[in-house]
Order: structure tokens, then C-alpha cells, then sequence
């Protein structure tokens, strides 16, 4: 079960994709702040920094140990006779990681920003309250064991990649550009966040009434969509490479997936608020564009564009309901609208691939990598649900577990005064829009 | 509320592992997953209404 090693013209097509990749981050960072208030733009844009690099740093410390590659060492069960690969065995600091090229460091390349960028996901959630050493820490948490223990399972050779081998499910949990891995892990967290933080002030009121809280900056939002796209075929691409076998010669029809899933899902999004509403609603499509490329992740270089566009107008849909539905019945305060975009937009890319994906005869995926020869692959929409079982019966207990225990320890939200002066001032000493003049009877206490 | 709601969910999660582990032939594996899923959703909306907030607290 070694990985085998990639063709030169697939090893630079990989590197060109993984460049790509920080634009995702980049683009979510800015439709995480145009989502949020202005008095606290400058605070979310320096928390996603910090996330990107508390990320990167622990990931290279402590993370890649746990994950590790397919093909590397692992601590394994054996139950009813079949060998349960439950974490990886490498050694910490990258040590004995060569950088030859080899998938094994490409692999590690990508985690590095994939891990970032799951890492800034709950940031949406927690805009204009959580407090900025608290969502490092947070993110130190993600980053050292949630993500690359859960990475493990699906890219790393884990039980959840095993379950076609051991158990005929399918080529077992399919997810090639991390619609699991990275956006409903990060999603879940988001939720986890949004429930110890509590809802900014003023959001529920005592009379039974939500009022909206609009972002401030449509600009920065639209335009971190576009950004975004560019880090989604860097992803899914390398993605594919790295973790199903894929050709660089397949990353034309990934490509093609990707934007037309996101298109399908901004142009269903901008309908039903057309619909709804009288007029396209920019934030909910924005939120639907990218809730398209996350549904696209999973399956990307499995399905034929046709299906691309049904996976994705199904997610600009399910989000633009959810978003409402989250605020107002469940009275999630979620800013960013990262729960719906990143969880329920993954969930429904997991389990589209289990109903759409069909493989070539090149395909392969974490555990084996040999080339499988059908189309077919039955159980493959059991692996799916398996995957998502896992996702919401133990990453989101251990999430908020986690985080839970520590907001005992070192409270994440911030003081009732930090609120109403804005994260900016009150974190970092200065405000993104210095002319703006704070209008404080906005925050007065009701 | 919230405890026994992250407990079901958890819970639902080893019925799907069992059910994977024990279980050989593909109709009963698959009932038993979803049988395990939806022990999770009743876990989830347990945990979500544990999150409401008390109409006193809401400000």
C-alpha cells in the first residue's frame, strides 16, 4: 500500500493548484468581513490571519503526525478480523518528511492551507463577539487534533477510506476536494462557536423579534466570491491528484464542475430571494455561490457537468432556506452564515456524491491505489452516509466538547462594553474605517 | 437536555459503527446505519432546543 509516486507533469500541475489554493482563504476572509459590522472588520481580518498561521504552525507541529499520508505509518484495531486504521504514526515537525516532490509532501503542502482554511470557517460565526486569543486558541484545537484526526480517516489511509476494501462499500468515503474534511468540520465548529458564544446583543429581543444585522460591505463580499472561486479549482484539482488518483489531464472537467456548481447555486440563490423578496438579496447569493463550491468539493471529478448543476442549485436552495430557518427558528446568530454555506452545504455535497458519482477506470482512491477497472460502485452512498454520520455523532460532540471546556478556562466572548465600542477598538486599538463615526445608540442597552 | 442530546448523537454514531463491524448483509447494514443516523438527528434537536434562549435572557 505504498503511494505511488506522480508523473513530473502531474507533480507541477499539482504545486500550480496548490498555489491556487490560499485564494480560498483570502475570499473567505473577505466575505467574512463584509458579512460582519464595520466596527469589527479589521478584527476579523487580522483573526483570519492569525488563523492561518496558528494553523499552519500547529499543523506542522502536532497536526501532520496525526494525519499522516496514505501509505505511511498508522496505529491500526483489528475488529472481526478487519484492520481499522484509526490514526496515523508519523513523527511531529515534519521530521523524515523529504521534500522530493513526492505526493507524501505535496499531501502535507495542501494541509497546510487546507487547514487554515477550515481553521477560519467559525470566524464568520463568531464576528463582532469572540475575543481574538480565544479564537487562536480555538484554532490551535483544529488545527492539533480535530482536523487531522478526521483528515486522517478520509486522506490519510483511514477506517473511513478502508470501508470500500474492507467492507465493499463503494471506493469508500468519497470527498476529493474536502467538502467534509475541511467545510462541514469547520462548519461544525462554527456551530459549536455560535452556541458558547450566544447571539451578538440586541439580536433577539425580549418581544419575540429578530432584527437583521447587515453586513456592511457588499464590495468585499462579491468580490471574496471571486476570489474564492480561483482557490476552488486549486483545490478540488489538487485535490483530486493528491487523494483520488486523478490526471492532470482530468482537472478540465473538475474545473468545469466547480464553476457551474457555484453558478448554478448563486443564480438559484439570487431566484428564490428574487422570488421572495422583490429583489436579488447580494449576501444570501453570495452565501449560495459559495455554498456551490463547497457542495462541488466532494464529488467533483466523479460527475459530469449536468450533474454538477443539480448538485449545486440544490445548495444555492437548501442554503438560502437554512440561513433564515437557523436565525429565526433555532436562533442560531450566525453573521457569516458559515453553518448553512459550510456544514449544510458539505453535508449535501457528501451525500450527492454517493447518489451522482461514477468512476472511471483510472479512479482510486486513499486506501490501495490501485486502478479500479467498473463504473459502478455499490454502497457507495452507504460510505457517504457513514462519513456523515461520523461528522455530526463524533466531530461535532468532540468540537464543542473541546471548545466547550475551553470557554471554562479562558472565556471567549467578549465584555459587554468590548461589544458596544466594536472589536477594533477594543482589541486592536484601532478601527478598519477611522472616518466612520460610531452612531452609540445602537448599542445602548435594552 | 443538551448532555442527553450530545449523548444520543454520539450514541447514534456507534450504532453505525456496529452496525458496519457485526452486521454482513447490505440491507441490514443499511437499515441499521439509518436506524443510527436518526438516533443522531433526535440527538441534534434535542442539543439545537437546548440552545434556544430563555425569552428573560433575550436582549
Amino acid at each position: 500500500m505504498n503511494t505511488p509516486a506522480l508523473t513530473d507533469l502531474a507533480t507541477v500541475a499539482c504545486l500550480f493548484f496548490i498555489f491556487l489554493t490560499p485564494l480560498a482563504a483570502a475570499g473567505l476572509a473577505l466575505i467574512n468581513t463584509g458579512l460582519g459590522r464595520s466596527h469589527s472588520a479589521a478584527h476579523i481580518m487580522m483573526a483570519s490571519l492569525s488563523a492561518l498561521s496558528v494553523a499552519g504552525l500547529v499543523y506542522f507541529a502536532f497536526g501532520f503526525g496525526w494525519e499522516g499520508f496514505s501509505g505511511g505509518t498508522f496505529h491500526a484495531l483489528t475488529l472481526s478480523g478487519k484492520q481499522w486504521n484509526w490514526i496515523a504514526a508519523e513523527p511531529f515537525f515534519f521530521r523524515k518528511l523529504a521534500s522530493d516532490g513526492s505526493p507524501a509532501y505535496l499531501s502535507a503542502l495542501l494541509q497546510v492551507f487546507c487547514v487554515g482554511l477550515a481553521a477560519m470557517i467559525p470566524l464568520g460565526s463568531g464576528a463582532d463577539r469572540w475575543r481574538l486569543r480565544a479564537s487562536g486558541i480555538s484554532t490551535a484545537l483544529l488545527a492539533g487534533w480535530t482536523y487531522p484526526l478526521f483528515a486522517h480517516w478520509v486522506w490519510g489511509g483511514g477506517w473511513l477510506a478502508q470501508l470500500g476494501a474492507n467492507y465493499g462499500l463503494g471506493r469508500g468515503f468519497l470527498d476529493v476536494g474536502g467538502a467534509g474534511t475541511i467545510h462541514v468540520l469547520g462548519g461544525l465548529t462554527a456551530l459549536s462557536i455560535t452556541w458558547i458564544l450566544g447571539p451578538r446583543r440586541g439580536k433577539y429581543s425580549a418581544d419575540g423579534m429578530a432584527p437583521a444585522i447587515p453586513g456592511h460591505n457588499a464590495v468585499l463580499i462579491l468580490f471574496g466570491c471571486l476570489l474564492a472561486l480561483l482557490g476552488w479549482l486549486g483545490l478540488n484539482c489538487a485535490g483530486a491528484i493528491l487523494f483520488a488518483g486523478g490526471e492532470p489531464s482530468g482537472s478540465e472537467l473538475i474545473a468545469m464542475n466547480t464553476v457551474l456548481a457555484g453558478a448554478a447555486a448563486a443564480l438559484t440563490a439570487a431566484f428564490i430571494t428574487n422570488v421572495r423578496f422583490g429583489k436579488p438579496d447580494a449576501s444570501l447569493t453570495a452565501n449560495g455561490w459559495v455554498a456551490g463550491l463547497v457542495a462541488s468539493s466532494a464529488s467533483c471529478a466523479f460527475v459530469v457537468p449536468a450533474e454538477a448543476v443539480v448538485i449545486g442549485s440544490i445548495a444555492g436552495a437548501v442554503v438560502t432556506f437554512c440561513i433564515e430557518w437557523l436565525e429565526l427558528k433555532l436562533e442560531v446568530d450566525d453573521p457569516g452564515g458559515a453553518v448553512s454555506v459550510h456544514a449544510i452545504g458539505g453535508l449535501w455535497g457528501l451525500l450527492a456524491a454517493g447518489l451522482f458519482a461514477r468512476f472511471p477506470g483510472t479512479a482510486m482512491n486513499a486506501v490501495g491505489h490501485s486502478a479500479i477497472g467498473t463504473e459502478s460502485a455499490p454502497g457507495q452512498w452507504l460510505a457517504q452516509v457513514i462519513g456523515v454520520a461520523t461528522l455530526l455523532g463524533f466531530v461535532l460532540p468532540l468540537t464543542y466538547g473541546l471548545n466547550w471546556l475551553l470557554n471554562r478556562i479562558y472565556p471567549y466572548r467578549v465584555s459587554v462594553e468590548g461589544e458596544r465600542q466594536g472589536l477594533d477598538l477594543h482589541e486592536l486599538g484601532a478601527g478598519a474605517y477611522p472616518e466612520i463615526i460610531t452612531h452609540t445608540e445602537d448599542f445602548l442597552p435594552r | 437536555m443538551r448532555f442527553v442530546g450530545f449523548l444520543l448523537m454520539v450514541s447514534g454514531w456507534l450504532l453505525v459503527l456496529a452496525a458496519v463491524v457485526l452486521l454482513g448483509s447490505a440491507g441490514a447494514r443499511g437499515a441499521f446505519v439509518f436506524a443510527g443516523v436518526a438516533v443522531e438527528a433526535l440527538g441534534l434537536i434535542l442539543v439545537f432546543r437546548s440552545h434556544l434562549i430563555p425569552r428573560e435572557e433575550k436582549r
